[in-house]
This record gives structure tokens, sequence and C-alpha cells, in this order.
């Protein structure tokens, strides 16, 4: 339940930011699925999220990721 | 402030018929999203930025090459970004032996850089500045230390200061200034660094980008002239209506520090060339008594060029400011404590500025520091006398009702116009005229000192300008026109600007005379005029049919051999 939600509000900010309100993102959503993801509109996002969910990732963290699932996971085990 | 994402949104508006401007940024950091705020930036203040973007770390290759992209573009300004960090990296890789040449050899760089761009382009120059990196490699003792990296990078700050008074189209933007009031925490993101190479963070970009678009849009003649200032809780505390002159809040009575700061700062205002008006609901004579006796007042009546304490409603007031100052709503500023006031003026006068000032006076200050309404790209010593001007126009318009006769009346004005060349004495003058002059400008080309020294050395073009002054004061510096060689027979008009404090004195017809004069004895036969209208300047539309040139294929034609002289009350200095 609490991935779910991190995940809608994750949705949010992605339509937010890419100015795409056709985005549905999934655990698996990797950046070839989402147009106009690339690696300057992602930090972007990690700008945007760090400030919705009050947290900070680290430089090593923001690199890792492979598909949202993974982003999320992060977003939940620093909220703990 | 917009956020970034907020912002981006911009750049899928419609830019069309937006003033194009062709800018190329040059960064040794990345420059993709600084791109994506300047532009949409831009936006907002009615600029279609065509910018385009150099490769990361390109500024040697693009500014060396002659025949690189960037020549190629022929942008009309270039921005150049050297990074804080870069600098860094610079220092950290240099031998200790030459820690302390890091500034002087930026220096040169960036001189080079300049004479490089200076000898293909006709461009205008915007460095950012530096914001600081401590590096606590000596801690404090860094001060006393000319090999410290802090001691190097403010050295190098206060060295772009000193070029940019030498070198005319070089323009510093101030982003160590950005940096210490927001501070290097909101500023500088290191995992935004890190992942992307950029070294601004998300949340300052809009701030650098209003910056820079605060000084593009002074070079394009937008910038505040005037502040017309609210009395009651916004020049001092209290009403002084209610309150009496004993109790007014000013000085050290009460809150008055606050208020007294405040003055100063309208007063340097003043003295840089701010026009200051007051409007006021208050009877006149209660309004003004504060600036006769109260001894603590820093604002005094001869201050202020227009004052107006009446009961009337304020954007009325604001409209009849307007109309004997003669600029544009949107290059007032209207400050006022009362939230409702301002909603009026705000509601009822488009483009004028009305900043949402703090409900506490104490934040007056800090506030409207961070707003930063009043950019220039121009001071010259005539700006501290405007002030003295505009009251001496006000007198003029007093005498002008006890003729019944315009003759009459411009004949006891006892007219002077000197008309010389541009000269090293004028040039500086005629440039900010030309940044300024909106209304009474027929092709509103912008020149700046560079372009019109290179101007007055040119055997093509022939420059006038014209002062005028009457038995009331002088009027300084206030028209300009610039006349280019055609054919044999035939020379344009390139420029012709005026200031509109001289409109209705037959200053004209006296310039026109000055003119057909001087091509007739060069031996031209006639005379070409242009209007190229401009939102602003459609006061000018009928200006050389009202002299009497002729229509002849959208152009206008003057012929010499059948002109007569008009009737001026204007004689030669």
């Amino acid at each position: 339940m609490e991935k779910e939600k991190a995940l809608e509000k994750v949705n949010k900010i992605f339509i937010d930011v890419l100015d795409n309100e056709e985005i549905v993102l999934s655990d698996a959503t990797t950046a070839n699925d989402v147009e106009d993801w690339d690696s300057l509109t992602h930090i972007q996002l990690v700008v945007a999220i760090e400030r919705e969910f009050n947290l900070r990732f680290t430089s090593m963290e923001i690199q890792s990721w492979t598909n949202v699932g993974e982003m999320i996971d992060c977003i939940i085990s620093k909220n703990k | 402030m917009k956020t970034f994402s907020q912002l981006k949104k911009n750049l899928k508006q419609d830019f069309s018929g937006l003033k194009t401007i062709k800018v190329a940024l040059l960064g040794d950091s990345a420059t993709q999203f600084l791109v994506q705020a300047l532009r949409a930036t831009g936006y907002e203040a009615g600029y279609d930025l065509q910018i385009w973007e150099a490769d990361f770390n390109q500024i040697e290759r693009q500014v060396f090459d002659p025949t690189s992209e960037l020549f190629e573009f022929n942008p009309e300004l270039v921005i150049l970004f050297h990074s804080s960090h870069k600098l860094l990296a610079k220092y950290n890789k240099s031998k200790p032996a030459h820690y302390q040449l890091l500034a002087e050899n930026r220096l040169e760089e960036i001189n080079s850089i300049i004479s490089a761009i200076n000898s293909q382009l006709n461009a205008k120059i915007i460095y950012y500045n530096y914001s600081e990196i401590n590096d606590s490699v000596f801690g404090n003792y860094a001060n006393k230390l000319e090999v410290s990296f802090q001691f190097q990078l403010r050295k190098l700050n206060y060295e772009l200061m000193k070029l940019s008074t030498q070198v005319a189209n070089l323009y510093v933007c101030d982003l160590s200034t950005l940096q210490n009031q927001f501070g290097k925490m909101v500023n500088f993101q290191t995992s935004v660094y890190i992942n992307t190479e950029m070294v601004l963070s998300i949340d300052v970009l809009p701030f650098v980008a209003k910056e820079t678009i605060d000084v593009i849009a002074a070079m394009n003649g937008h910038s505040k002239k005037c502040v017309i200032l609210d009395l009651d809780n916004t020049v001092w505390g209290g009403i002084i209506g209610d309150d009496g002159i004993e109790n007014i809040q000013i000085g050290s009575l009460g809150i008055g520090k606050a208020f007294t700061e405040f003055q100063y700062w309208i007063k340097k205002l003043k003295n840089r060339g701010i026009i200051i008006a007051v409007c006021s609901k208050n009877t006149e004579s209660v309004a003004k008594e504060p600036f006769e006796k109260h001894p603590d007042m820093v604002l005094r009546l001869d201050d202020i060029a227009v004052f107006i304490a009446n009961w009337e409603n304020k954007a009325d007031n604001i409209r009849h400011i307007q109309s004997i100052l003669n600029i544009g709503f949107d290059s007032m500023v209207f400050l006022d404590d009362n939230p409702f006031e301002r909603n009026i003026v705000r509601e009822n006068i488009p483009g004028i500025t009305v900043p949402e000032l703090p409900v506490d006076p104490a934040d007056y200050l800090e506030y409207l520091y961070t707003l930063n309404l009043f950019e220039t790209i121009s001071y010259s010593n005539e700006d501290t006398e405007r002030t003295k001007l505009y009251q001496v126009e006000a007198q003029r318009t007093i005498l002008q009702q006890k003729f019944t006769n315009e003759d009459e009346f411009l004949e006891s004005l006892n007219m002077l116009s000197l008309v010389e060349p541009f000269n090293k004495f004028n040039i500086p003058r005629v440039a900010q005229l030309s940044q300024r002059s909106n209304q009474f400008n027929l092709r509103t080309i912008r020149y700046t000192e560079s372009d019109i020294e290179l101007l007055s050395n040119s055997d093509n073009f022939y420059t006038f300008a014209f002062t005028l002054e009457d038995k009331f004061g002088d009027n300084g510096l206030i028209c300009v026109v610039i006349m280019k060689k055609e054919t044999e027979k035939k020379v344009f008009i390139d420029t012709w600007f005026m200031s509109c404090r001289v409109l209705k004195r037959g200053m004209e017809h006296f310039v026109l005379n000055t003119i057909a004069n001087f091509a007739v004895e060069k031996g031209f036969e006639m005379i070409q005029g242009e209007y190229l209208p401009t939102a602003k300047n459609e006061m000018v539309k009928d200006h050389y049919q009202n002299l009497g040139f002729e229509n002849r294929d959208n152009t206008w034609i003057l012929d010499l051999k059948s002109y007569k002289i008009k009737k001026v009350f204007i004689n030669l200095k």
C-alpha cells in the first residue's frame, strides 16, 4: 500500500516535470519507456522527488536505479 | 518567482511577434538548463531569445577559430559562463608556485576571448562573475594569503569590475551577489553537479535567468525611470494628517530607522537619475510639511520632481504624473504600503510595476533589494540633474498658460542650441539616449558607445548632437541625428531621436533646418527619411509628412532645391 502511494506521487511528479499527462508509471518502467526522460530531465525529476518526499538521495543512488521500482524502493527505505 | 519546471512550460508558448534577439551562450560547464531557463524567462519579458549553445567546454575553440559556428551564427549578444568549479579545478591542478597567478592568468584569458569576439562580431558581452567557494585549506588565514583560492577568486571578481569599466561592450552579471542572497546551499547542489556537470542548482536557475534577462532588457531600452511614492507608512511611519509632524516615525522615533534607511535608498536612486514623484491621499500643505520642516527627513521637496497630494483616485493621479513626465507606464514603479491602493493602481494602469511591499516596514528595503528593479547599462552625469529638469518643465508649463500666442511664448523662452558632431565628451550621453529613447525615435536603432565611436570616425556618416537651453535652465543633450551618405545626391537619415521633454518647442524644425543646410553645403540634392514602427513610437508616425517630406515608394524624400527654411525660435549657440 505504501509503495502504491509513493508510485502515485512519483507519477504525478513525472507528469508535471515532463509536462505530459499521458505518463503511467509502473515498477518496471525504464527511461526508454518514457518520452523526454533523459539524463538531464532525470536530475530535474530527482530534485522534484526529493522536495515532495523531503529527503535527499546520494549521488550514487541517483545513478544506480534501473527502473521506477528501484527508485520507489529507495524512497521508501529513506522514509522509514 | 516561478520554479524551473513551471518556467519550462513557457517553451511551448507561441513566441511569434516577440522581439527576437540572437544570443550565443558559451560555458565551461553544462549549460542546457540555463539555456531553457533563459529562453523561458525571456518569453515572460517579451523576448524571443534565439540561443545558440556552444558544446560543452568549447569557449576557446569557438572564439579563436574565425570560421567557427559562433561567428557563423553572428549573435548580437554573447554570454560567457566560466564557473567557479572549473576555476577551482584549474587551481587544484596547478603547481603551488603558480597559485598566486590564477586570477591574473584567467584575466588574460578573458581579455583575449573578448578581443577575439570583438574582432569578428559587433555584439555585447555578458560575463557571469564568480560565486565564492571556500575550499577551507587555510581557514580564515586565506584572507591574508595571496596564494589561497579565496584570495584569487575575489581578486578576479574585483578585476572583472575594473575590466568592464574599460571595455564598453562588456557587462558583468553578478552571480556572486545571487549566491550571497540565497547561500551556497541553495545555489549549488552536489548531486546535480556530480551527475550532470551543471554548477547551478535547479532552484537557482530562474533567478540567474531573471538577472540575465534584466540586463538584456536594459540593453534593449527597457528600464525603470521613475518611482512614485505613497507617504503615510511608506515614507514615514504613521499618518501625518492624524498624528501630526511631531509624531510621525522617522529618525529615532519608534521604528523610524526603517523609514530613514528607506528614504536614503530613494535619495540614492534620485542621485542616480531616477525621477521621484509623490502620490498621496492627503491635503497638499499637510503632506508637504515634513519635507519642509521635519529635521530627520532625508527627502526634501527639491528631491521630488512631481508632488501630488489630494483626495482623488490614485490611478488618475498617476495618469496625471505620467502626462507631466511624458514617460511610459512600464518605466514606473509605484510603492505603497496599502494593498487596496496597490490593487487599484495595478488594475487600472497597465504596465506599471507595483511591488507587494511586506507588511513590516522593516522588511521594505531587503525585499526591494531582491527585485533588482533598476537595472541599467549606462550612467552619465546628466542623470543626476534629471529631477531639476523635470521641475523646470513644470515651471514652463505654468508660464505657457499665460501666453495666448504660441510664438510669443516660444520667443520668450530665449532658446539656444549647441550643435556638434559626436565627440568624446558627448558620446556617453548620445549612447545613453540611444538606449533610452523609445517614443520620439524614428528607426529605434540602438547604438552603444563603441558603435558610436566607429560611426563618428567614418567618412560616410555625418553625426549631429543637439543641446537645448532656455531661460529656465539647460536641458543638455536632447536630440541626435545620424545621416548616412547613400549616393552623391542622396543622404539618408539613419537615426533621429529626441528627448520627449523638449516637445512642442520647434526643435524638430530647428533640427531639419540644420541638417538641410548641412546637406546643401555638402552638395546633396535630397534627404531620405524612414519611419520604422515599434510598440512605442507611434508619436512620430507622421513626422516626415509633417515636416514636408514627400512619400515616394514607401519612403520619405525631401527635395533640397525647393526646401524653405522653417521659422524657429531657437538660436545657434
